[in-house]
């Protein structure tokens, strides 16, 4: 625990010593901020011409949910551009440490890999949880203004969060591969565009695979945390593919070692 | 405390250490010698368990490197070729981790990365930021790096690297101050760094062991051929000429007269063991020169060392 926690501590105060966090966290502000403007003066807009459309016609203006119309929406965005930012953060785990050899001094001290892994896993998981934390600012905008549900906001974040986790897991078994950290991002980056990509073409084939081939799609899975269902089928879902990104790590670490490079 | 057994590594195709075996007994030093691609880094990586050998084993203090490699890491510390340094760290924050991950005591630390900095003079630069380090102190924080836990065993990659020759004496003073409590395994391409430092030497050459003794006893085993060096009042070329022309001469080398233009200085070898010198001065006596000097030249380690990484077919028993 001790050492685990030395990794983590060293990884998380090396995210927050370089600017690269604060650049990471400030651009996914600015550009979920900039989605959040316009899909909430969008939607604001929608209401006052529903509500001229309904005095016109003499009847009680409809109940519009900001839940469904924004905030839901607000969600998918974020979980797209999740898919970009969070490889730029873990592409520096291991193939900073490949690079610059200290991956030498980390696999020669009495630390096992499980506890290398999972202390830069959290590390970077720690640093996203910062930048989702930022986003509140947002929903809670949304609830001074106005009177959303609390329930999909909740389980909005946990499925946020859930993705995520899944991607830096990812992220780490890039980073293990190659020593060139852009190449770590990119190929992470690709890997997650694969795995929304096979919900798209799930909808194009027969339903049959395509039921096989969603349930394989990590957006398809988050779905029903931003409509504010929570079904454990998903939380399963999203273990496990964190359990297999780390121990896809550990296995490319343990054969890197046979192999020597 | 170290026991390398037949161990042979391979990279693919490409062998790079060849059924190396050889003993460290505790609180030796011992100097691993050899040229570029030797296999040096190879053969102590594989006994810090960074890599597995691909046939053979290794024991430090008793335990396997492959089987028991947390026990064996516990007691080992590594500088590796290229320090592995996080660059963005300060110095002081950089050994209070490493300290850590080394399982030192929280209550020791503190003791244990000042120590680590006292010993290899880099107290001043506690509070830089690595990367902004010149390449000798960068060295030196590697090396505190592998005291700081104060180790049974040292495992020094080329450890004089990038010092200037001022810390250079240090650090090997600091070596051999610290063998006795600890085993050292230093490798190095600098022969008198080994003659100065080691107590056993082994060399090695394309993956394999050509020998293993003392300097001093490597240098007496292969001085079997007899050399000289003579110096002599008369213009070299001529000198060089007719010694060259002598029997049993093997070869004559000219070497820069200091001082004196008019004195030459030649190494003259002779041919195995056989008696060159009253031949030498007669022959000189007889054209008439002066002879200044004519005293024995031990091979030098550097000699050794040529010598077998460059002759396979003369091997040392
Ligand atoms: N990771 C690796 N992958 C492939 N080949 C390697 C690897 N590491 C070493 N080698 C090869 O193994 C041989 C021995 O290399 P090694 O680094 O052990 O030599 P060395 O004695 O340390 O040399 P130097 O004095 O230059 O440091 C070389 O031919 C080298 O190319
Ligand atoms: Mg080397």
């Amino acid at each position: 625990m001790r050492k685990f926690l030395a990794i983590y501590n060293r990884e998380v105060k090396s995210y927050f010593s370089s600017p690269i966090a604060y650049i990471i966290i400030g651009l996914f502000l600015l550009i979920t901020g900039v989605f959040y403007y316009l899909i909430v003066t969008s939607f604001v807009q929608y209401c006052m011409r529903a509500d001229m459309q309904a005095q016109y016609y003499r009847m009680a203006p409809p109940k519009l949910n900001v839940n469904v119309m924004a905030i839901r929406n607000l969600f998918q965005n974020m979980s797209l551009f999740m898919s970009f930012f969070l490889p730029m953060i873990t592409m520096r785990l291991y193939s900073d440490e490949k690079k610059t050899g200290t991956i030498e001094l980390l696999m020669t001290s009495p630390i096992t890999n499980l506890q290398s892994i999972l202390g830069k896993f959290s590390a970077a998981v720690t640093l996203f949880l910062a930048m989702l934390a930022f986003t509140s600012v947002y929903m809670i905008l949304l609830f001074i203004y106005g009177n959303p549900e609390l329930g999909p906001v909740l389980t909005g974040y946990l499925g946020l969060f859930l993705l995520g986790s899944s991607y830096i897991a990812f992220g780490v078994f890039f980073s293990t591969l190659t020593d060139n950290q852009i190449i770590a991002a990119a190929s992470t980056f690709v890997f997650i565009l694969f795995f929304w990509a096979i919900g798209w073409v799930s909808a194009m084939v027969s339903p049959g695979l395509g039921h096989v081939l969603s349930s394989f799609s990590l957006i398809e899975h988050f779905e029903d945390f931003a409509k504010g269902v929570l079904d454990t089928k998903h939380i399963v879902y999203y273990l496990s593919f964190i359990t297999m990104g780390l121990f896809l790590s550990f296995v490319s670490i343990e054969s890197s070692r046979w192999r020597g490079r | 405390m170290i026991e390398v057994q037949n161990v042979t590594r391979y990279f693919g195709r490409v062998m790079a250490v060849n059924d190396v075996s050889f003993e460290v007994a505790k609180g030796e030093i011992l100097g691993f010698l050899g040229p570029n691609a030797a296999g040096k880094t190879t053969t102590m990586r594989v006994l810090t368990t960074y890599l597995p050998a691909t046939k053979g084993t290794a024991k430090v203090a008793g335990f396997d490197v492959h089987d028991q490699s947390m026990e064996v890491r516990k007691r080992i510390g590594y500088l590796p070729e290229n320090p592995p340094l996080y660059q963005e760290m300060r110095v002081r924050d950089y050994l209070d981790f490493v300290a850590k991950i080394k399982q030192v005591e929280p209550k020791n630390r503190k003791k244990a990365v000042d120590e680590a900095l006292g010993k290899t003079g880099t107290t001043n630069v506690g509070n830089r930021v690595i990367k902004t380090l010149s390449k000798g102190y960068k060295q030196r924080v590697g090396l505190a790096q592998a005291l700081v836990h104060n180790p049974d065993v040292l495992i020094l990659d080329e450890p004089t690297v990038g010092l200037d020759p001022k810390q250079i004496i240090e650090v090997r003073e600091l070596i051999k101050s610290l063998a006795g409590n600890h085993t050292i395994i230093l490798s190095t391409h600098i022969l008198p760094e080994v003659s100065m430092t080691c107590e056993r030497v082994v060399i090695i050459d394309k993956g394999k062991v050509v020998a293993e003794d003392s300097p001093d006893n490597l240098t007496k085993k292969l001085s079997g051929s007899m050399r000289f060096k003579v110096v002599v009042d008369a213009p070299r070329d001529q000198v060089e000429e007719k010694l060259r022309s002598l029997p049993g001469v093997k070869k004559v080398t000219p070497a820069n007269a200091p001082g004196n233009k008019k004195l030459s200085t030649l190494l003259v070898e002779g041919q195995g063991k056989e008696e060159i010198r009253p031949v030498l001065v007669k022959s000189i006596i007889e054209n008439g020169w002066n002879l200044y000097e004519l005293t024995p030249e031990g091979m030098s380690l550097e000699d050794v060392f040529l010598h077998l990484t460059t002759k396979e077919e003369e091997p040392v028993q």
